[in-house]
Parts: C-alpha cells; structure tokens; sequence
C-alpha cells in the first residue's frame, strides 16, 4: 500500500516534470523566432550568426532536457 | 513497466538502451558489449572514410574525397569562426569529437542498432574531458589571469561579486548541461519512436487501429526524419560549445 503511494506519487512528478519541457519549446521558439525576424530584416548578416542561434538554442534546450531527465530519474530510479 | 494485460500492447521504451553483453555472461569494464561494439563500428566507418578519401588526393576529388574534405573543412571554419586563429592547434581534437558523435549518432539510427551517444557515461567522459582541459589550458595560458572570465568587468561594480558567484556556478554546470544536452536528445527521440511503435500492432487485437496503426507508422518515418536532423544538429552544438568553451580558455574576461 505504501509502496503504491510512492509510486504513484513519482509518476505525478514525472508527469508535472514533463511540464518543464513546455518551457524549453518556448524558448527555442523565442529564439529561432528572433533569429528569422532579424535574418529577413538583414539577409546577408544571417549566415554569419546561425552558430550564434544554435548555441542560443542548446542553452534553452538544456533546460529542457533537465526536466526530460528528472522525469526519467523519478520513473526508473526512485 | 506498464504493460496493458489483454489487449497485447506492449511499452518497453527503454528496451533499446539496455547494454548487454556479446558473448554473454557478467558486464565487467572489458566485456564486449553492444555499445563497445557500436562505437567499435562507428570508428571503423570514419577511418575508412579518411583512409580511402585521401589515397587518392585527386585535384578533382572522387566522391568519398569529397566528403571527407567536406567534413574537413565543415569543422575547420567552425572552430576558426568561433575559437580564431589560435585555436586552430586544437582543431584535431575537436575534429575527433564531432565526427565520432556525428557516426555514433547516425549508425544509432540504423534500426535495431544501438546508440553509444544515448548513454550518460559515454558523453560525460567527452564532456568532462572537454571540462578538464580547457580549465587546465586556461590556466595554463593566462594564470591567474583566467579567473578573470568570473569578474564581468563590463556590469556594475556592486553587482560584479553577485555575477561572480552565479558565473562560477554556471561554469561547472558546464559538463553536465554538456553531457545532458547529447544523450537526453538522442535517448528522447529514440524512446518516442518506440512508443509510436508500440502503437503499430493496435490493428491485429482492436477494431481502433484501424485509425491508429496508420498514425503511428506516419509518425514513426516524420520523427525518423526528424531524428535524421537531431543527430546532426545535437553534434554540431556539442562541437561548437567546445569551441565556445576553448574560445573563454583562450582569451577570457567579457
């Protein structure tokens, strides 16, 4: 019985954790966004700052992908 | 873990992460195993690429010259780019990284393959190494002078120790946001694809897969295509934040 508490509580968490990823979408899709509004603005500028918008985009994601891994710690670890 | 009784779905999404051992037996650090075998595989493919595209070293390159000189200079004008000139000393290194990333993550791909990258063990001994030697290398570079990268000289003077604290914090995070980022992204995608794929036999035990066996292939091939773009991309951003981090090793303050 306590055991299924337990469990049941680590699946609501790896479940609400999951949540975090929303965040993560929001902000690669801020910064890709940004990044397209200012390349049309200026497209001989674009090519020289994609790096700039996929270490942009690895530091959002890495959020994200903390959340992916405290749902997957709470699903096979806890 | 969850298994539906009666219906004959099955979930087993984390079944293609499993390391066992070839020959069978215990795993011990020598064991042969799946993911030994699978970067074994990976190494093979990207010496045979440089071996046989540069026996040639035509002026008008042949098709496997061309790739391996794409490669080349793919990584060259990265590291160039974001390191400069003096970096280039340590382009070998990172030239080794991206392209063992680059084939553990596309032969991981292939299916029923395995993906050395999908594992938290291989990509943080890369993303410590990384962590390892550019501390040192900046140390080594510039002495004291490297602690120079926690004092944004740029921001208020009474902000400047508040900075300090969150820029030594954010450096250490550094290999484990390194490291996370490539396996979490690799083990996602995979694992999605596996649901999907449970999904598949719906057809043979309800009257519903008629509508959800189609479905789930499509979305099998879209996530495919886009896992295609993901092993590429998670690489290239690995390799270029250790570009990044080379760049703070060789020339730090803000």
């Amino acid at each position: 019985m306590e055991g299924d508490i337990v469990q049941m509580g680590a699946y609501i968490g790896a479940g609400l954790a999951c949540t975090g990823m929303g965040g993560a979408a929001v902000g690669v899709g801020h910064v890709v966004g940004n990044f397209i509004s200012g390349a049309l603005r200026n497209p001989s500028a674009a090519a020289s700052q994609t790096a700039t918008m996929f270490i942009g985009i690895a530091f959002a994601e890495a959020l994200g992908i903390f959340s992916f891994l405290v749902a997957l710690l709470l699903m096979f670890a806890v | 873990m969850a298994e539906e009784a009666g219906t004959g779905l099955v979930f087993h999404p984390m079944e293609p992460f499993k390391i066992h051992s070839l020959f069978g037996g215990e795993i011990h650090w020598y064991t042969p195993t799946n993911a030994t075998l699978w970067m074994f595989i990976g190494i093979l493919a990207i010496s045979l690429l440089f071996i046989v595209g540069t026996r040639g070293r035509a002026i008008v390159p042949s098709r496997v010259q061309s790739v391996a000189e794409l490669a080349y200079g793919f990584v060259h004008k990265m590291v160039e780019d974001v390191a400069g000139k003096d970096g280039l000393k340590y382009f070998p290194y990172i030239f080794t990284l991206f392209l063992f990333i680059v084939f553990a993550n596309f032969l991981g791909l292939i299916p029923m393959a395995f993906t050395p990258t999908s594992h938290i063990a291989v990509t943080g001994l890369m993303a410590m190494a990384v962590f390892i030697s550019v501390t040192v290398l900046g140390f080594m570079k510039n002495g004291a002078g490297f602690l120079g990268l926690f004092w944004v000289s740029s921001a208020p003077l009474a902000l400047r120790p508040l900075l300090a604290v969150i820029e030594v914090i954010s450096y250490f995070v550094r290999p484990v946001s390194h490291s996370i980022r490539l396996a979490g992204n690799m083990m996602a995608g995979h694992a999605v694809m596996e649901v999907f794929a449970a999904f598949a036999p719906l057809i043979l035990v309800s009257a519903i897969g008629v509508a959800v066996t189609p479905l789930s292939v499509l979305a099998i091939v879209a996530m495919y295509a886009l896992e295609m773009l993901v092993a590429f991309v998670q690489a290239y951003v690995f390799t270029i934040l250790t570009c990044v981090y080379l760049k703070d090793a060789l020339h730090p303050g803000h």
